[in-house]
């Protein structure tokens, strides 16, 4: 079978995994970044717990496996009345993990932000919910976007996992066409192909322009 | 229903200690080939030769842009429709090596190219080879720079071993599955499998941090 025939025969099936992907992507990525802009202010509060909370969530999904995450939420939060379809718990899981990172990358993006401005809105008379909403957080932004762009290529390759709970996404695909064809590298390596463009040839380029948007928004162009 | 059952934490705990054994070799192993390939993939994109420069380049960020699970897949199963076959360890290896090789790289050449220019000249004006240039000059230099990511890629390629159970390698993830399906019961090996995981990471980290403070106390910088 030339890898012609291979694609017209299995293209379809890799492209139906190719969507469940983007579709797990989208809805982590959001989820993602609710909990770290979430975590990520609640890591600056001044309150211990409120700042503990955020410290023990981080630390919980930053220093235990994706993979032993996304079993965990599958197979054990049943036990504690709460079952998840397994769509939804793949989702959950890759979202939950990649915002404990990014946190982080919020946490640093207001920090860096010079004193001066803080100080400028606080001269304002400006509250503190408004002072981060107007001033600290839009010059965050533009400074957490590059990290933020690798995070969500991390964030496409963390939900290959969820093909391990089933869940039918490309990576399920492959696994599925190599398990009946034993057509390794075309099934494998049209896999590894496809993650690649949807890395480097919509995420790059998004964040890219995205960073362009915000820079002039912020009259820095 | 929800009970936790003390028991059988006793009963399989020793079991999931000796995969927590297999787990942390596999990572001391992956990152052994991920640093050492990782130096060629960083020189290699230093060569004069174009060519060489663009290939590793594009490889690297293949690698870097797909996901671990599949690449073990792929390294796992391609091979013997070639008529190489690999073990899962070998295959696990492989795989790990090269994609944490491929970030390693990235770390490297962020090292490298915070020494300041003027390094270079001197080691030029003073006729050092460029074995020695690099040997003595440069890469001394380039570590306290590096360590920091060297270290974050340490733990991350000890969190991503339970990929290798994909392919049978018995480590914890592995050895929990067959708990689980053994006993039908989830609850205590996965949770126990999470617990090893934050019990070795959590101080791994703050082990490496106090390390690189000290590293950089030693070269005369100012800490981070």
């Amino acid at each position: 079978m030339t890898y012609f025939e291979f694609l017209n025969t299995y293209g379809p099936q890799l492209l139906d995994g190719a969507v469940t992907t983007a579709l797990q992507t989208l809805l982590a990525a959001a989820l993602a970044i609710g909990i770290a802009v979430v975590m990520g202010l609640m890591r600056l509060s001044h309150n211990r717990f409120v700042y503990g909370a955020a410290t023990v969530y981080i630390e919980v999904f930053r220093g235990t496996s994706l993979l032993v995450q996304i079993y965990w939420i599958f197979f054990v939060l049943p036990l504690f009345g709460l079952t998840l379809e397994k769509f939804t718990a793949g989702y959950i899981a890759v979202g939950m993990n990649l915002g404990a990172y990014g946190a982080e990358l919020v946490r640093g993006g207001i920090l860096s932000v010079p004193r001066g401005q803080w100080e400028a809105a606080t001269a304002l008379s400006m509250s503190p919910a408004i002072r981060m909403r107007r001033i600290i957080f839009p010059q965050a932004l533009l400074k957490m976007l590059p990290p933020w762009g690798n995070l969500l290529i991390e964030l496409l390759k963390g939900t290959a996992l969820v093909a391990l709970i089933s869940v039918t996404d490309l990576m399920f695909v492959a696994r599925k066409i190599n398990g009946t064809t034993y057509l390794s590298a075309q099934a494998f390596g049209s896999a590894l192909i496809i993650y690649y463009v949807m890395s480097r040839s919509v995420i790059t380029p998004f964040m890219r322009w995205l960073e362009r948007v915000m820079t002039r928004k912020l009259g820095r162009a | 229903m929800f009970d936790w059952r003390w028991a059988f934490v006793a009963d399989i705990l020793p079991r999931l200690l000796k995969a927590t054994g297999n787990t942390v070799l596999a990572a001391l192993l992956g990152y052994g080939i991920a640093a050492i390939l990782g130096l060629v993939f960083a020189l290699a994109q230093r060569t004069a030769i174009a060519s060489v420069n663009r290939t590793v380049r594009e490889v690297v960020e293949f690698i870097r842009s797909t996901p671990l699970v599949l690449q073990i897949f792929f390294v796992f199963y391609v091979g013997p429709q070639f008529g190489i076959t690999l073990s899962p360890w070998a295959a696990g290896m492989i795989a790990i090596g090269l994609h944490y090789a491929s970030y390693l790289s990235e770390v490297y050449r962020a090292g490298i190219e915070g020494v300041p220019k003027g390094q270079w000249e001197a080691a030029l004006s003073l006729s050092l080879s460029p074995v020695r240039t690099y040997s003595r000059i440069i890469i001394p230099q380039a570590i306290p720079t590096a360590f920091a990511g060297m270290g974050n890629y340490f733990v991350g390629i000890f969190k991503d071993t339970p990929m290798l159970s994909v392919i049978g390698v018995a480590e914890l993830m592995h050895t929990a599955n067959a708990i689980g399906s053994e006993h039908y019961r989830f609850l205590e090996p996965y949770t126990l499998v999470g617990g090893i995981f934050l019990a070795i990471s959590l101080p791994t980290a703050a082990l490496l941090r106090r390390l690189e403070a000290r590293i950089r106390r030693k070269m005369g910088l100012r800490p981070r």
